[in-house]
């Protein structure tokens, strides 16, 4: 494994003091290689954003130590954390864009107060639009754009300083479902053209596995679950991670009381799922349970998860797992069943 | 019958309104000048410093706060007295023109202060993160986000600033210094003259219309969210 481009130790925050004080991080330890995209999931109020803050020292953490890209954030003076903080970018849910700018001016912003000669930012931020899509765009001003483009305008503005990490704070929760898959795939380009780490923030599982290849899981200040998405997926050992990757409470009995193999599938966008079932049944004839599901369509477009029953025959569910993860746009994942 | 109307009036009161009107703007101009001079760094000060400032100081933003409390609960008449000797060291006159511009500031300032702080508190607290997660000083916040950002309730602000600091060089008039206020109170109530009261009425209403149309349609003009 590559080193580690961010590393904390016995992260501790506390907020207030005395009585009244709030654990908000006990004992955080996290291990973010460099080049991979990491994801921090978790309900509102387990301390995702107050974590992701520590990591750009926006939160200063009670205990523990903070290194990234090699440097022990908490050691360093307001000044060298400043030009730190240029290597460290970060995006918001609500885009955080200077509504009174354009967004070439936005994207200028960065490279402006760190002293980047204005004719060579002005390239640079062209460019950096381009690569998100949005050159047309230079002159339109904020109130001008959709959800999706003002957040295409931040992440052009955040890779302004050639950062190594890119921390996301819930920056696809406030876009629609089609918005959202367009914007995590640019991430993901970016991630592999630009060698650039990101750590995503999110409370939605469909974000994580479209995008992370490690999640840790943090539930009420520390983090109960950590390791591939695949795993934790296929296998969540909390009630903190089932919550998640079942946010409607998938009914453990149901499961256990079919005995059989059990698959999740997840849906990014592609067709709806009805056909899938029906298809299954006509193209493979194997006949599928539906145990669970938490699905939307939303312009003929499936999104969400379910959980199958595949049949007892051996051969009969494999084939309809073959089928299945032969469809575009829908991932699927064994999931063990103790019983 | 108001004599407004005839030439006699105008010829004989014609080049005074035309002179005291001078002098209002001039003190109105100077006088929002320098409490903005004052005002605005000390609205920054109560921004940066308060609960979620980028430079929380509970202590200092207290104290100052307190101040520009103390400074707007003086009513500018008062004020315009307790200050005479200070007016004096500053401006070496206590009446005219320069003797009001002194008290005009100090009494505006406080006002100003508040008006800036209310201004700035509208500028998304998402939009200073993000700048600070950039790197950005606090001096670059304050000159390039915080101003630009809150530019156009700024100008608004300085419209209604204005417009109060006219409406004290009228009650300064009366204590001595130039002005409409003081045509008003000399020719229109101690000598009688109802045409003068009603003439400078009339410019001060036409004044405020100025200043108000101006300021809105620059602010409008300059605000990026509206398409």
């Amino acid at each position: 494994m590559s080193e580690s481009i961010i590393r904390v130790r016995h992260l501790t925050k506390t907020f207030g003091e005395g009585e009244h004080s709030l654990d908000a991080l006990k004992d955080i330890n996290l291990d973010v290689q460099e080049g991979e995209i990491y994801g921090i999931i978790g309900l509102s109020g387990a301390g995702k954003s107050t974590l992701v803050r520590c990591l750009n020292l926006l939160e200063r953490p009670t205990q523990g130590s903070v290194v990234v890209n090699g440097q022990e954030m908490t050691a360093l003076s307001e000044k060298e954390l400043r030009k730190a903080r240029r290597s460290v970018t970060m995006i918001f849910q609500s885009f955080n864009l200077l509504m009174q700018r354009t967004c070439l001016s936005n994207v200028c912003f960065p490279m402006e107060i760190s002293g980047v000669p204005r004719a060579k930012a002005k390239q640079r931020a062209l460019e950096l639009l381009e690569i998100v899509g949005l050159e047309s765009k230079a002159d339109a001003y904020p109130v001008q754009l959709s959800g999706g483009q003002c957040q295409r305008v931040a992440i052009a503005r955040a890779l302004a300083t050639d950062p190594k990490v890119l921390l996301c704070d819930e920056a696809t929760s406030a876009l629609d479902p089609t918005t959202t898959a367009s914007i995590l795939a640019l991430l993901k380009e970016l991630n592999q053209k630009l060698g650039v780490t990101v750590v995503v923030i999110t409370h939605q599982m469909s974000v994580i596995e479209e995008i992370c290849g490690r999640v840790a899981i943090l539930d009420n200040g520390s983090i109960v679950e950590e390791g591939l998405v695949t795993d934790i997926f296929s296998n969540p050992k909390t009630d903190a991670a089932r919550r998640l990757v079942y946010p409607n409470g998938v009914p453990e009995t149901m499961v256990a009381a079919h005995g059989s193999r059990t698959v999740r599938v997840a849906f990014n966008g592609g067709t709806a799922y009805q056909p899938l079932i029906a298809s299954l049944a006509i193209d493979c004839g194997v006949k599928v349970n539906i145990l669970g599901a938490d699905t939307r369509n939303i312009d003929g477009k499936a999104f969400g998860t379910m959980l199958l029953g595949l049949p007892e025959d051996p051969n009969e569910a494999a084939k309809a797992l073959s089928y299945i993860r032969s469809q575009p746009q829908i991932t699927a994942e064994e999931v063990e069943n103790d019983a | 019958m108001l004599e407004v109307f005839t030439a006699a009036f105008w010829e004989q009161y014609g080049a005074l309104l035309w002179e005291e009107t001078l002098n209002t703007l001039v003190m109105v101009g100077v006088s929002t000048v320098f409490a903005y001079l004052l005002g605005l760094p000390l609205g920054i000060l109560l921004i940066l410093t308060g609960e979620h400032g980028i430079r929380p100081h509970k202590r200092f933003n207290q104290v100052v706060g307190w101040i520009i409390n103390v400074g707007r609960s003086l009513p500018f008449i008062i004020l315009m007295i307790v200050l005479m000797d200070f007016t004096k060291l500053i401006v070496g006159t206590k009446i005219g023109v320069k003797g009001a511009i002194v008290p005009l500031v100090i009494s505006a300032a406080p006002f100003i202060a508040r008006m800036v702080e209310s201004s700035l508190s509208e500028v998304d607290a998402g939009v200073v993160e993000a700048a600070q997660s950039m790197g950005a000083s606090t001096f670059q916040i304050i000159w390039k986000v915080y101003l630009p950002e809150a530019r156009p309730s700024l100008i608004l602000g300085g419209s209604i600033s204005m417009i109060t600091i006219l409406s004290y060089t009228a009650i300064a008039g009366a204590v001595g210094a130039g002005g409409l206020g003081n045509l008003a109170i000399r020719y229109g109530y101690n000598r009688k003259v109802d045409s003068m009261l009603f003439i400078t009425v009339v410019l001060l209403i036409v004044l405020v219309q100025i200043i108000q149309s101006v300021f809105s349609r620059l602010s409008a003009s300059t605000d990026k969210r509206l398409k």
